[in-house]
């Protein structure tokens, strides 16, 4: 297998055969939390790709060039969940600097995705999957739109249901589960589109 | 003192339940609860890893400085994180196989920094020793037991041992039955709570960390979630005055 159609391979398998909540369950509280709303959804989804893949190429740039030359590699929860929280407050600050409008958009949402474990999820996997620096990336922007899609297909959902006559012990969140859980049902189809 | 520790066991199995009364942790709880076994061992993991942070935490709460506080509990959760991990390998590896990543997401469990936060921060070593067995154990209970659930529908075995003459239901051992069932199992408590309470509200639990960034009680709805576009920093500014008059 060429290195290209790995590449397409990973990206289509992070973003919708292992979808990042809908099998893996990780960053499940921003989107059972920020969904409410189409609007806000997509916000939360686009510093999610931003963060994951900043995130995911620096995680792996320290694996490779500082933890494996010391023989430190047992400390990478340690140093990755360091590293993704300092490195949101960086971009939090240089957006805030930099890029104005961007932080206005994105602002609000970046602080929220700091000890998301779909961050430190992905920067593990990279690792325990032996991905190369461009793979780490890839994986890490596929797994983001995964989240990103069905952020924003709840969303869609939730806006829709809101109005419905729901039984009161089902109001709020057992309703939203229930939803996601249909969605896991939709989403095992996608397991069929890639024979490894 | 004898009171003390059991009433902080007592707190954590039944009272303050992490799984069944605050909902919280829900990402280990959904994904590895796929038998009762794992669930077993993701939560007795978990109850080891709650007690050391919370011994050290508490012994070090006179030390740590208040502004870095929440950086230093997470290098110590860290570490004890990964001693568990590779200790997992050694001796279990076919559960900790089973666990996958997820023992090395017990990081950023959000029952963990709850507990340094709110208990082991304030108190002597010796209560928050038992907090954490009292957290712990009720983790372990709501784990296994939503595992016992969903192996039992979806494996149609319980602990591994086969049920006979029955079809199971595949679904419930994969990704959306972890959703189902805790769908119905909040339905079920607020079922409870409307009945106790005889009020039309739903499950409104109270924010406890008064912080999203290092809670992930999915219950709350996302209260402080709940951002719409350009005001909502005022908005967060103002729940959380909210909050601090509630309190």
């Amino acid at each position: 297998m060429n290195e290209f159609t790995k590449i397409i391979l990973i990206a289509v398998s992070a973003a919708l055969v292992n979808n990042v909540v809908l099998s893996q369950f990780l960053g499940l509280c921003p989107f059972l939390g920020v969904s409410k709303n189409i609007k806000s959804a997509a916000g939360m989804g686009v510093a999610v790709i931003f963060v994951i893949a900043i995130s995911s190429a620096v995680a792996s740039l320290i694996y490779k060039f500082i933890l494996i030359p010391l023989n430190i590699e047992y400390l990478q929860t340690i140093v990755f969940i360091l590293v993704i929280a300092a490195l949101v407050q960086f971009v939090e600050m240089f957006l805030k600097k930099m890029i104005p409008t961007l932080h206005k958009t994105l602002g609000v949402y970046l602080p929220l995705i700091t000890t998301n474990c779909a961050v430190l999820g992905v920067a593990l996997n990279n690792v325990t999957d032996h991905y190369t620096i461009l793979e780490s990336i890839v994986n890490g922007v596929g797994t983001a739109v995964g989240f990103t899609i069905a952020i924003i297909i709840l969303a869609g959902l939730r806006e829709k249901m809101e109005d419905n006559d729901i039984p009161v012990p089902f109001q709020g969140m057992p309703i939203v589960l229930l939803t996601a859980g249909l969605m896991a049902i939709a989403f095992m189809g996608f397991s069929g589109l890639i024979r490894m | 003192m004898n009171n003390n520790i059991t009433e902080r066991l007592k707190n954590g199995i039944i009272t303050e339940n992490p799984t069944f009364v605050q909902i919280l942790g829900m990402c280990p709880t959904l994904a590895v609860t796929t038998s009762a076994v794992n669930g077993l061992g993701m939560g007795l993991s978990t109850t080891v890893i709650l007690i050391m942070s919370n011994l050290m935490i508490s012994a070090l709460r006179n030390v740590i400085p208040n502004r870095v506080r929440i950086p230093a509990y997470i290098v110590i959760v860290a570490s004890f994180v990964t001693i568990v991990d590779f200790l997992l390998q050694a001796f279990l590896p076919e559960l900790s196989e089973s666990l996958g990543g997820y023992i090395k997401l017990i990081v950023v469990n959000c029952i963990i920094l709850g507990r340094a936060e709110s208990y082991a921060s304030k108190n002597p070593v010796v209560p928050s020793i038992f907090d954490g067995v009292g957290m712990g154990l009720g983790f372990t209970i709501g784990l296994t037991s939503i595992g016992l659930v969903r192996e039992l529908l979806g494996a149609g075995s319980i602990f591994g041992f086969a049920l006979p003459h029955y079809q199971p239901i595949g679904i419930f051992v994969l990704s959306p039955g972890a959703f189902l069932v805790l769908a119905f199992l909040i339905a079920a408590l607020n079922a409870r709570k409307l009945k106790k309470r005889k009020s039309t509200e739903t499950n409104d639990t109270v924010c406890r960390m008064e912080d999203c960034l290092h809670c992930c009680n999915t219950a709350c709805g996302g209260k402080f979630f709940d951002f719409d576009g350009e005001d909502a920093e005022e908005t967060a500014a103002t729940q959380q005055k909210e909050v601090e008059q509630h309190e």
